[in-house]
């Protein structure tokens, strides 16, 4: 009996001590998750400082950019971002990072978009986004200006015998569903006391087969969409673009709202590429304008001038935006101009000088 | 036996004739399956007519006027006798590696494949019941999912790739194969709790299930890419790709519960005494008794909710995500070869076909394999 009692007291009591320390033991370790949760959390709020900030330390630029529009943004067959937007894109990355290929394209469709930029996903988008006042104010974005001047057409078939939209009573078009353009015609036909017939379809490539089956007449969306999908049928002269733009759609990129200097950051490297075009600076010949007379010239290359510490950049950011990129007309000519497939005149799009809008604020 | 006498046999001695004509051959199979009534000849002549009018253009288009090699449409339609009278395969040969790998570095891609003979490799046992040495297979086939992911993404001594490179049938089947391998356990334990006696487990279960599959996929998906990002501190990426596969498999694992719990309701009373009178825990009894049962009777809806999960993650095309869906819609936004929508929606959907055939086929199989007689 003894010998037992002996035995069981221990034993109880190592049984409780036991017991304590591992609850101990284990409260430590809840204790430990709990603090590392709390020290991770506060890491990433003290990691949002600048965007510019975290793009240098990260030395990667995030562009939002789409899933894909002909001559805007697409890869090609190793997976590389091209386009006409992406260009604008790898601008900006070559001005910040002075690597025009340190990108990543943060792929986003017209309902993500704006998310990916405003939740930190992306740092800018350059992403075929027209400027409307709900999304200047209510989405909260910055848009910085306008890359590209667009707006809604309509491509008929020229046996039709259709001069002008203002022909077309009646008429069936095919046009994409959840998009201005649906707003813009009904208020177009309605002006014009017109009626039609809607054939809704999702996405470009299906407008383009709906329309080539004939099941619509016309075919409604931005004129630079119109003259990508025209440029893939198999025979593009029997179609037609007729010659009222009935919307205008500004075109341009956007920053998150409230960091102001990143958005002046990709407002400037936008506008170098224009001012660079109208000083007739490319990426051919910049390095022999570096000893040019011209002092804005020379403020835009780095030269003479702060404007590169100004930003918050380095002093040739300019200069590697064009030797890397091209001023304005480059990029244009070489994803959307009249020698690709897209075939798309300068338009609206050509300089102030030149008839369109194009216009930069000057260097100085 | 008259007749037969008539005509002189001598009883036992008939001679074995052929069968009449017009009950054999293919006139008689004609005769019987395909014209047998007035509607059935229309029906039959209607049916041959919508075939001929709809396979040899087919097959002219996309086998004999098909174009293989080309640097671009226009190159692909000079070939033609005249701008898509065929398919131009070269556009699929020459956007295979994009669909195959998306956008992930080219030095890195075999790490791809890689994991993906590995993949093959842990299927085997987990397909195969007679393989050898199953048990060891089938461990390696339960830490496959863990090498995979960390061959793909890297890190620990591999270079890191970000997920958002990921993309094409790569990304297709990490989110098929990652939902479906861990949307079965998941739904088993879901459907398990939604039978328990213990209340808060139950309707914690039913409440889970139930919220689900009140939701589309499309609306978690949503959430996954857009809303998560608003309640995490700003800043914090919390990988994308990894939301989406914990919304795709908790997704399937309620629709899994569902076909389970069905399962389980068909396995009579009797069996679950039968486990209890031996003794048995409940983890026991239905180790043993309850899920093998049940389990097998769940096969076809099993693998139908896996098919539909399969095809569903080409939802996440409207998030974003370049999937194998994705990669096509964004290939025909190359202006060097827009326009030839055809060839690549055939090229996808043969891929998902055979995926799909693929799994139904081993439905079969392992419904015809189990089959007990009861």
């Amino acid at each position: 009996m003894t010998t037992l009692k002996q035995g069981t007291i221990p034993n109880y009591w190592s049984g409780i001590l036991d017991n304590v320390f591992k609850r101990r033991y284990k409260m430590r370790a809840l204790e430990k998750i709990a603090l590392t949760l709390i020290a991770v959390g506060a890491l990433a709020f003290t990691a949002t400082a600048g965007t510019l900030e975290d793009v240098k330390s990260r030395g990667e630029l995030r562009c939002v950019v789409s899933t894909g529009i002909a001559g805007f943004a697409y890869p090609d067959s190793d997976g590389t971002w091209k386009g006409f937007d992406v260009d604008f894109c790898r601008a900006t990355a070559a001005a910040v990072l002075g690597d025009s290929n340190a990108i990543k394209a943060v792929t986003s469709t017209g309902k993500t978009r704006f998310t990916k930029l405003n939740s930190g996903e992306g740092d800018v988008l350059w992403r075929n986004t027209t400027i409307t006042f709900s999304r200047d104010v209510g989405v909260k974005l910055t848009f910085v200006g306008v890359n590209y001047y667009d707006g809604q057409g309509f491509m008929v078939n020229k046996s039709l015998g259709v001069k002008s939209a203002k022909e077309l009573d009646g008429a069936s078009v095919c046009i994409q569903t959840g998009t201005t353009t649906e707003l813009n015609l009904a208020d177009f036909f309605r002006a014009n006391n017109m009626s039609y017939e809607a054939v809704t379809i999702e996405k470009n490539s299906e407008a383009r087969a709906a329309y080539l089956s004939g099941r619509c007449d016309i075919y409604t969306t931005d004129a630079s969409g119109l003259a990508a999908t025209r440029s893939t049928f198999p025979n593009p002269g029997n179609h037609m673009i007729l010659p009222e733009i009935i919307s205008k759609e500004p075109l341009g990129p956007a920053t998150r709202q409230g960091d102001d200097q990143w958005a002046d950051i990709v407002r400037w490297v936008y506008n170098a590429t224009v001012t660079a075009e109208e000083l007739g600076v490319t990426s051919s010949n910049v390095d022999s304008m570096k000893g040019s007379n011209n002092p804005e010239i020379l403020r835009l290359l780095g030269v003479e001038g702060s404007q590169g510490e100004e930003l918050g950049l380095s002093k040739d950011w300019a200069y590697q935006v064009i030797k890397q990129i091209g001023n304005y007309s480059e990029i244009f000519e070489r994803n959307i101009g009249t020698n690709t497939p897209i075939g798309l005149a300068r338009g609206l799009n050509a300089l102030w000088t030149q008839g369109g809008l194009q216009y930069s604020p000057p260097f100085r | 036996m008259n007749s037969s006498l008539e005509k002189g046999y001598v009883p036992g001695k008939h001679p074995n004739l052929p069968p009449p004509v017009k009950t054999t051959g293919i006139m008689a199979w004609a005769k019987q399956n395909l014209f047998s009534s007035p509607m059935n000849i229309v029906l039959t002549l209607l049916s041959v007519w919508f075939l001929w009018t709809i396979i040899p253009p087919f097959f002219e288009w996309a086998a004999f006027n098909s174009i293989w090699t080309a640097g671009n449409r226009q190159e692909c339609w000079d070939q033609m006798s005249s701008p898509g009278a065929g398919a131009c395969w070269a556009f699929i040969e020459n956007r295979l590696s994009l669909f195959t790998y998306g956008f992930y570095p080219t030095h890195l891609q075999w790490r791809v494949n890689l994991s993906f003979i590995m993949f093959v490799l842990a299927l085997i046992p987990v397909l195969y019941e007679k393989m050898p040495y199953r048990k060891y297979g089938l461990i390696y086939s339960s830490i496959f999912p863990f090498i995979a992911g960390w061959l793909l993404v890297g890190g620990f001594g591999l270079e890191k790739v970000d997920t958002d490179q990921f993309g094409g049938i790569m990304l297709t089947l990490i989110l098929g194969v990652t939902g479906i391998s861990f949307s079965l356990p998941i739904g088993i334990i879901l459907a398990l709790g939604r039978q328990s006696k213990m209340p808060v487990l139950r309707i914690l279960c039913v409440l889970f299930i139930e919220f689900i599959r009140g939701v589309p996929l499309i609306t978690l998906l949503f959430v996954a890419s857009t809303m998560l990002n608003y309640f995490l501190p700003p800043g914090t990426v919390f990988d994308l790709l990894l939301r989406v596969l914990i919304m795709v498999t908790l997704f399937a694992s309620a629709y899994i519960a569902e076909v389970i719990r069905g399962g389980l309701q068909a396995i009579k009373k009797g069996q679950h005494e039968a486990g209890d009178s031996l003794g048995l825990t409940y983890w026991q009894a239905h180790r043993l008794i309850i899920l093998p049962q049940a389990l097998k009777i769940s096969i076809p809806g099993i693998v139908n909710t896996f098919i539909g999960l399969y095809k569903d993650t080409t939802l996440v095309l409207i998030i974003g995500m370049l999937d194998m869906l994705g990669i096509g819609d964004a290939s025909l936004a190359d202006a060097q070869w827009a326009g030839l929508a055809n060839e690549i929606y055939i090229f996808v959907a043969l891929f998902f076909f055979i995926s799909c055939f693929g799994m139904s086929r081993y439905s079969i199989y392992l419904e015809k394999k189990l089959h007990t007689g009861y």
